[in-house]
């Protein structure tokens, strides 16, 4: 493997205050143009590893190095692109608007902003919507407009918390058709956090399995499904095949994906980052 | 339905309700003959306004005056605060229990002693009186605005390592807007019952509260309540302005969006 994009090397975080050590000794590294899922229960602290690799979350301890420096200084340098489960946009600007945020933090002029949010709106086939407010449109289209705001700088890394968690069954599967096209496109590393077994084989080059608390990695299972990927990748054998392998990891040890204890580690991201 | 229509049907009932309210109003007087000083007729009180028009209004700018003055200041300062203590988290935990306490309190009980701190006959009294009674329910909703903010919107301008005043500017302001347009509707009331009141315990001469004092002393009771008829369109119009300004600053949000297409 090439130079990763992302290198964990004894990533361990514990919330004192809650008494949790939410993970224990992360050790992964991520190459350029891959596209890893991490999967796991409720509470094995996926988020929380999202979070310490964009610098959101501090990690107690260990290394985290991203495009060969520290996760810091790859925030600073605008490395990388985030989405999160709420599509997190502002009401009182335009999707174009949204869209185009980091471009006007990042100091890009009038006429290089519009371009290029003209450019992402094709990519997320969202045409003739960058005038329209986010409150006007639905859930998997305001998901499709944080996918373009964080794609707005093409950062080389695109860490996405559960981004289609809270859409149904059938938009899901469009978006995730939607965000391999995507994937291919700009040629970027992905780290895609979720609950879904099926969206994680379909979507990954690899997949993480990780443990309950405190949260481990179990497995790590490549996905050797061939890309390009599409709707009939979901009926080939050996997508059912690598759902049952990842499945069966996360059983082992007792860790069955239905167990859903409250999501106490997402709880405990959002109480560190209030 | 035509626009119009729409127009007649949204507006119609509550010109009904004003139009009879004060046609009862008017006949109940001339009914049973009621006293001047317990309640006037609504065609004296308008006659008394268009004969002595030029003292009522000068009587009620005045007053005015110092109800703008004070919500200005009282408002500005009450932002202010609330921007700063927003930025501390310590701050807030000392300030804040006193500031929503100050809620609970009626602060127009100081208006005396405003007149003691500040003097009788000037306007500054009544200035001060009126900010105190803006500064806190502004400085209350400002901060209520500026601390909910999502978690997530503040991770999100997080990744972009954007400053904290880029997230001020860009996130908490937006976010605050329509707490801090409910401060300033609320104190626009506040303003004009702290300088009339101020008035009543001794002000300028020719301010609104000393006249409607004076007036009902000397048993012009047509004056008085045609002064507090134009204190009352005023302060109306004051709280319309800045609702017709909250209407435009916050063209984005979806309540007004909602409210436009009705």
């Amino acid at each position: 493997m090439s130079k990763p994009v992302v290198s964990l090397s004894g990533v361990t975080k514990s919330f004192e205050a809650a008494g949790v050590t939410a993970l224990q000794s992360i050790d992964l590294d991520v190459g350029p143009g891959e596209f890893v899922s991490l999967i796991g229960p409720s509470g094995c602290g996926k988020s929380t590893l999202l979070r310490v690799v964009g610098d959101l979350v501090e990690p107690t301890s260990g290394t985290v190095v991203v495009n060969g420096k520290s996760a810091r200084q790859a925030r600073r340098d605008g490395d990388y692109g985030i989405v999160f489960q709420d599509a997190v946009l502002y009401d009182w600007r335009t999707v174009s608007k949204n869209i185009g945020l980091p471009l006007e933090l990042l100091g890009w002029d009038k006429t290089r902003r519009a371009e290029r949010v003209e450019e992402l709106l094709r990519l997320v086939e969202l045409q003739g919507f960058g005038g329209h407010h986010p409150w006007q449109l639905s859930g998997g289209m305001q998901q499709r407009v944080a996918i373009a705001r964080a794609l707005s700088f093409s950062p080389a890394l695109l860490l996405m918390d559960e981004p289609f968690g809270a859409l149904d069954e059938m938009t899901r599967e469009r978006l995730n058709g939607e965000l391999l096209r995507i994937w291919e496109a700009s040629g970027s590393t992905v780290l895609f956090v979720t609950h879904s077994i099926a969206e994680a084989v379909f979507l990954s080059t690899r997949v993480v399995v990780m443990s309950r608390r405190p949260g481990r990695i179990a497995a790590i299972v490549d996905v050797d499904l061939p890309q390009p990927r599409t709707a009939d990748t979901r009926e080939e054998p050996r997508f059912f095949e690598l759902v049952t392998e990842v499945r069966d990891r996360l059983r082992e040890g007792g860790l069955d994906e239905d167990s859903t204890a409250p999501g106490e580690g997402e709880l405990l991201v959002g109480e560190e980052t209030a | 339905m035509s626009r119009a229509q729409r127009y007649a049907y949204r507006w119609l009932p509550a010109l009904v309700v004003f139009v009879a309210s004060i046609a009862f109003w008017e006949l109940l007087v001339r009914l049973f003959d009621v006293q001047d000083f317990l309640l006037p007729a609504p065609s004296d009180i308008l006659a008394t306004l268009r004969d002595d028009w030029s003292e009522l209004w000068s009587a009620a700018f005045f007053t005015f005056r110092e109800a703008v003055a004070g919500y200005v200041i009282g408002c500005a300062a009450g932002f202010l605060a609330a921007a700063a203590i927003a930025r501390y988290r310590l701050l807030r935990a000392a300030v804040m229990p006193y500031a929503i306490a100050a809620g609970a309190i009626p602060i127009i009980a100081f208006a005396p002693i405003t007149n003691n701190w500040f003097g009788v006959t000037g306007m500054s009294s009544k200035i001060a009186i009126a900010a105190i009674l803006c500064f806190f329910p502004m400085l209350v909703n400002t901060m209520k605005g500026l601390t909910s903010v999502p978690a997530s919107s503040l991770e999100l301008m997080r990744s972009y390592a954007a400053s904290d005043l880029t997230v001020f500017r860009r996130v908490r302001l937006p976010t605050s807007l329509p707490y801090v347009f409910s401060g300033l509707k609320v104190a626009t009331v506040l303003a004009m019952i702290g300088a009339i009141v101020g008035d009543y315990f001794g002000g300028a001469p020719g301010a609104l509260g000393v006249e409607i004092r004076r007036w009902v002393g000397i048993f012009a009771f047509d004056q008085a309540w045609a002064g507090i008829v134009l204190a009352s369109v005023l302060g109306i119009l004051f709280y319309g302005t800045v609702a017709l300004v909250e209407r435009f600053a916050l063209s984005w949000h979806p309540s007004v969006r909602g409210a436009g297409a009705e």
